[in-house]
């Protein structure tokens, strides 16, 4: 009876919850869904995460290649991150080059990288004007439900810094780089920035870490990236229904304790992890 | 005509980037960077060009999708062409007020008006509205939102750079500010509009 009033009348059968202050799902408005979080599960890559919010899971994976730094910034290396949403994760997206939701994601994580100043671009360089490192980070959406966003930053964050680049000297006589694969150092992580993304419902609720019949059925989104100062790297609201400020300072409050949270999940993994 | 334009593509081609030698008309150099594309195919720079444009037309018809009352023309296609003649600085914005200007226009049925607002932060946290070119490059923060102007709510924001949570509300505050001046000039050039025939 609950399935057939679900199918032909979606958005009453939510309103019905939303109405007791709670979702279908028993959580209430303001709560996010189970996250766990895997790191180093990749070996042959230098560094990678699985991280599953609820059932969306996101991988990450990054390989580090040498390059030519970019002769308007001979002294910077390249952070090259490319967002992937095959058809297995979902039956909405088909295969071929890459649709609008994932050069969506993908532009999202470029500006947070670049916003949030995760890593100095300058860290990555070797030798100026002549070799540099480039971090190739794939994500790669295996389940999709709903938030891609706040589990591709939370992956990529959590991917960086098990990332582990080996020692490089140039040969002054032959000029070649030489790879020391022995000693490998981890990246210098600058800044945690951590996504929170929420669904706006009828011009007024709003919901965090929507799932994706949700985000479906919402009128608008709005995704809040924060990093442990409070300091904001992306306000990213592409449209849908208006938000007063007040309502824009609850989002706030709600990202920073996120940030706690997610923070003390990642320091626990980290430090549970053997060192090699 | 057509020598001249083959010249400046050889020119493009030869320093690798698509800058325009003369004016600072910006369709100029936009004619140059399409040349330069046909001969000397950079794929990198083409491809950054194409998603930053993708990512302004989601963003300007994302907010024209919220205010547009759809479900009184069904079945229809609307379909807004934005035209770039000079770029000074504050680009996003201006297309959003330019695109809501041209839907009013064309009388498409709407539940508000928009506007675009520009704000760009400074190193030492001065806000500057409707920065230039050369502001919004030295700028810490460049934040862009559109407003509706039923009760002044945000409908799109789109950030650059870092910048904190009282920063945020002080942009806020002025770009609310600011879209009253802009709101007035609409309804004045309408209402000289109308006022003709």
């Amino acid at each position: 009876m609950a399935a057939g009033f679900k199918t032909v009348e979606p958005l009453e059968y939510y309103r019905r919850f939303l109405k007791e202050n709670c979702r279908p799902d028993g959580r209430e408005l303001g709560e996010f869904r189970t996250t766990t979080v895997n790191i180093g599960s990749i070996s042959t890559a230098d560094g990678s995460a699985l991280v599953k919010l609820g059932n969306t899971t996101v991988i990450c994976g990054v390989k580090a290649e040498f390059a030519a730094p970019p002769t308007d910034a001979p002294d910077k290396g390249y952070v090259v991150p490319n967002v992937d949403l095959p058809p297995l994760c979902s039956s909405r997206f088909r295969s071929g080059p890459p649709g609008e939701e994932a050069q969506v994601a993908s532009q999202f994580i470029a500006d947070v990288i670049e916003n949030s100043q995760i890593i100095q671009k300058e860290d990555l360089c070797i030798s100026p004007g002549k070799l540099a490192w480039v971090l190739y980070c794939d994500l790669i959406c295996l389940d999709y439900d709903g938030n891609i966003l706040d589990a591709c930053t939370f992956a990529l964050l959590a991917a960086l810094k098990n990332v582990q680049l080996p020692e490089v000297t140039i040969n002054g006589e032959t000029a070649l780089a030489e790879v020391n694969l022995k000693k490998k150092s981890y990246l210098n992580i600058r800044t945690h920035p951590v996504a929170t993304s929420f669904a706006v419902f009828d011009d007024t609720l709003l919901i965090v870490d929507p799932t994706g019949e949700e985000e479906h059925l919402a009128t608008g989104t709005l995704t809040i990236v924060m990093d442990e100062e409070g300091k904001l790297c992306c306000l990213h609201k592409p449209g849908g229904s208006g938000l007063t400020g007040a309502k824009l300072q609850d989002c706030m409050s709600r990202a920073v304790t996120r940030h706690k949270e997610v923070k003390k999940l990642m320091d626990e993994v980290i430090k549970s992890i053997k060192p090699k | 005509m057509e020598e001249e334009r083959h010249t400046e593509a050889k020119i493009g081609a030869e320093t690798g980037r698509g800058s325009s030698p003369r004016g600072p008309g910006c369709s100029l150099r936009h004619f140059a960077c399409e040349q330069n594309l046909l001969s000397r195919p950079d794929g990198s720079a083409s491809f950054l060009q194409g998603v930053a444009e993708k990512n302004r037309e989601r963003l300007i018809r994302n907010t024209c999708e919220a205010v547009v009352l759809g479900t009184l023309h069904p079945r229809t296609s609307i379909t807004v062409v934005l035209q770039v003649v000079s770029d000074a600085g504050s680009l996003l914005a201006c297309c959003l007020n330019a695109a809501c200007m041209a839907l009013v226009d064309a009388g498409v049925p709407m539940r508000a008006l928009f506007c675009g607002v520009t704000c760009a932060l400074d190193s030492d946290g001065t806000l500057v509205l409707d920065p230039t070119s050369k502001r919004e490059k030295e700028a810490r923060a460049v934040l862009t939102f559109a407003l509706d102007n039923v009760e002044r709510k945000l409908l799109m924001s789109s950030t650059k750079g870092l910048f904190s949570d009282a920063e945020l509300q002080q942009c806020l505050a002025a770009a609310q500010a600011a879209s009253q001046h802009v709101f007035r000039f609409y309804r004045e050039s309408l209402q000289r509009r109308y006022s003709k025939s």
